[in-house]
């Protein structure tokens, strides 16, 4: 090949890949529009975790301490991560679930979309929600909750809660995957509620049933939210890297699961 | 259906005869539903083909094994001579589907951006608003729109890119004639910059107003290829009502006439062509009011044609 060519090839790729980067940029801004015009979607994603923060952090409980951290403190993690979890889950299951069902998938799988775009978008976007959950709370715990931290420590804390976002957007591909258009926000809920109160999102985790707290070791969000709670100084005893090894895996595992829906799709009967 | 000669069809237009799209022995199969079966259907470059039938015969399966959507069990789909989920091959072509739910909370220009993006050379926003008649409704969201203004909005992602080719799959099905007419007209005006269409349809109609060529399937199998006139030739031909004083058993002995049956005051007369009959009817019956010839219902025709193949016991045209 000669010299010229070469150039000449190099030089559409380049541009072909600004494009590309131009597709990811749209689909995920037309991906957070798309939900935050969603009255459903913002309903329950973003006030839930805000009202319970509200009533729970700063009318009832606002003066006591869990363990030397101060409630509004420790629930800015706790609820950060219940909210992160239904910002994750929601954004990437429920719109999967839809798209997949109802025939809007095939029309973008039959333009020329990157088809990883279609996922990526729906991951940052799950992780943008996440951001204004973490940010929300921040700002009512900092003005009325009294919340004092180094500022090194509320980025620590944003940081952890939004990379764990990511855990829970894998599993709600792999769930998009397996539901339907009408069954997925119930089947969501349906994991979701539970695995929140069990992980001890709800009720601080020492006050839950043993039983329950032995459970909850397996539950991806007690490992997240054990992670928030350790920059809050209000962690348990285990290490930090095996927090992250146990969201990693999971993360692993699910993936592997829309995987396989993913192929099954690529076969599938449609219509 | 009313007989209208909506074009002045003719057969054998010289085009380009370059195939842009072929399903050659095509076999699809969804469990036990033999959905395509022996399929060979071709697309020339600037032609607009039908594909004629009714619901269930295989349409949309059709297409979507051309839009790469899924591969077939036998047999070959080529699209620009290549493999159709090739990415250059996507880039060239449109495709208008059947949805069941478009994310509604977005706005019409907000759709056609976000498509306009995926293509090299896309159609800018203006003309593409224009070109599927949406100027006015482009700040709406989707979810505001009526039935027929989102068809419109679909095929508005389908030309977005300027493809070359463009599939649409039932693209006027709940439309009402207006609208319809109105898709028509763009339809029409893609064709005569160029591109290459392929719509699906179970109007006899539709296919006639629009269609070069019309292939027909039912049941998984092409059972008729040919212009509309050709087609319609081998249909069960007109439908004649109208009121008159005369006997169905004088109506019976004009020649041509298949069929005569009473309906209400008036008499339902069929034939292979509607001209001579009505010329003889006029000329027996001077108070003879109400006419109306109507092209026989896509049904019959389909009998028609599925008795024909079955008699002939070949499949192919």
């Amino acid at each position: 090949m000669s010299t010229a060519t070469i150039a000449l090839n190099n030089a559409r790729i380049e541009r072909s890949s600004r494009h590309t980067a131009t597709i990811y940029l749209k689909e995920a801004k037309y991906e957070f529009l798309k939900n935050l015009r969603l009255r459903m979607y913002t309903a329950s994603v973003l006030s839930f975790p805000i009202m319970f923060y509200v009533l729970f952090g700063l009318v009832l409980n606002s003066k006591e301490a869990i363990g030397g951290t101060s409630v509004p403190t420790y629930l800015i993690a706790t609820y950060g991560t219940f909210g992160v979890m239904g910002a994750s889950l929601f954004g990437t299951a429920a719109g999967l679930a839809s798209d997949r069902g109802l025939g809007w998938l095939q029309v973008k799988r039959a333009s020329p979309m990157p088809p990883f775009a279609y996922f990526a978008a729906k991951v940052i976007t799950s992780m943008v929600f996440s951001t204004i959950i973490v940010l929300a709370l921040f700002t009512l715990g900092i003005t009325l909750g009294g919340v004092r931290m180094p500022f090194a420590d509320f980025a620590h804390l944003l940081g952890t809660l939004v990379a764990g976002s990511l855990p829970f957007s894998t599993m709600g591909l792999a769930l998009g995957y397996f539901t339907g258009p009408n069954s997925a926000p119930p089947t969501i809920n349906l994991i979701y509620l539970p695995m929140s109160f069990c992980s001890g999102l709800w009720v601080p985790f020492m006050f839950l049933p043993k039983v329950v707290r032995q459970i909850a070791l397996v539950l991806p969000p007690y490992h997240l939210s054990q992670l928030a709670l350790g920059v809050v100084g209000a962690g348990a005893h285990q290490s930090n890297a095996t927090h992250w090894e146990v969201l990693g895996a999971f993360a692993m595992i699910c993936l592997g699961v829309a995987r396989i829906g993913f192929q099954r799709d690529q076969d599938k009967m449609y219509g | 259906m009313t007989a209208t000669m909506e074009k002045g069809q003719n057969a054998g237009v010289v085009r380009p005869e370059s195939i842009v799209a072929s399903l050659e022995a095509v076999n699809k199969n969804y469990g036990h539903v033999r959905a395509l079966r022996g399929v060979d259907f071709r697309v020339r470059s600037g032609e607009i083909v039908a594909l004629l039938g009714p619901n269930g015969a295989g349409k949309t399966t059709a297409v979507k094994l051309l839009l790469g959507l899924m591969p077939p069990n036998a047999g070959r789909v080529r699209v620009f001579g290549g493999d159709p989920t090739n990415p250059e091959n996507r880039m060239r072509t449109g495709a208008m589907l059947q949805v069941g739910r478009v994310p509604e909370t977005l706005r019409v220009r907000e759709h056609i951006d976000l498509f306009s993006t995926y293509y090299p050379r896309p159609m800018s926003s203006t003309e593409i608003l224009a070109a599927a008649g949406l100027e006015k409704l482009s700040d709406r969201k989707f979810g505001e729109l009526s039935g027929g203004q989102k068809q419109r909005v679909l095929f508005a992602l389908a030309i977005c890119g300027d493809p070359d080719l463009l599939f649409l799959d039932e693209p006027t099905v709940g439309l009402d004639v207006e609208a319809r007419r109105l898709l028509w007209d763009q339809i029409r005006e893609l064709v005569s910059r160029g591109k290459t269409v392929l719509l699906t349809t179970h109007y006899l109609q539709e296919a006639d107003a629009l269609a070069d060529r019309v292939a027909v399937i039912n049941q998984g199998e092409i059972i008729a290829q040919g212009t509309p006139a050709e087609i319609k030739a081998q249909t069960s031909g007109k439908r004649i009502r109208c009121i008159t004083s005369l006997s169905i058993s004088n109506l019976r002995q004009i020649p041509g006439v298949t069929e005569v049956k009473e309906d209400r005051e008036a008499v339902e007369i069929h034939a292979r062509e509607a001209e001579p009959v009505v010329r003889e009817l006029l000329a027996r019956d001077a108070t003879l009011s109400g006419l109306e010839i109507t092209s026989a219902g896509l049904e019959e025709a389909f009998l028609a044609l599925t008795q024909d193949s079955a008699r002939n016991g070949n499949h192919s045209n």
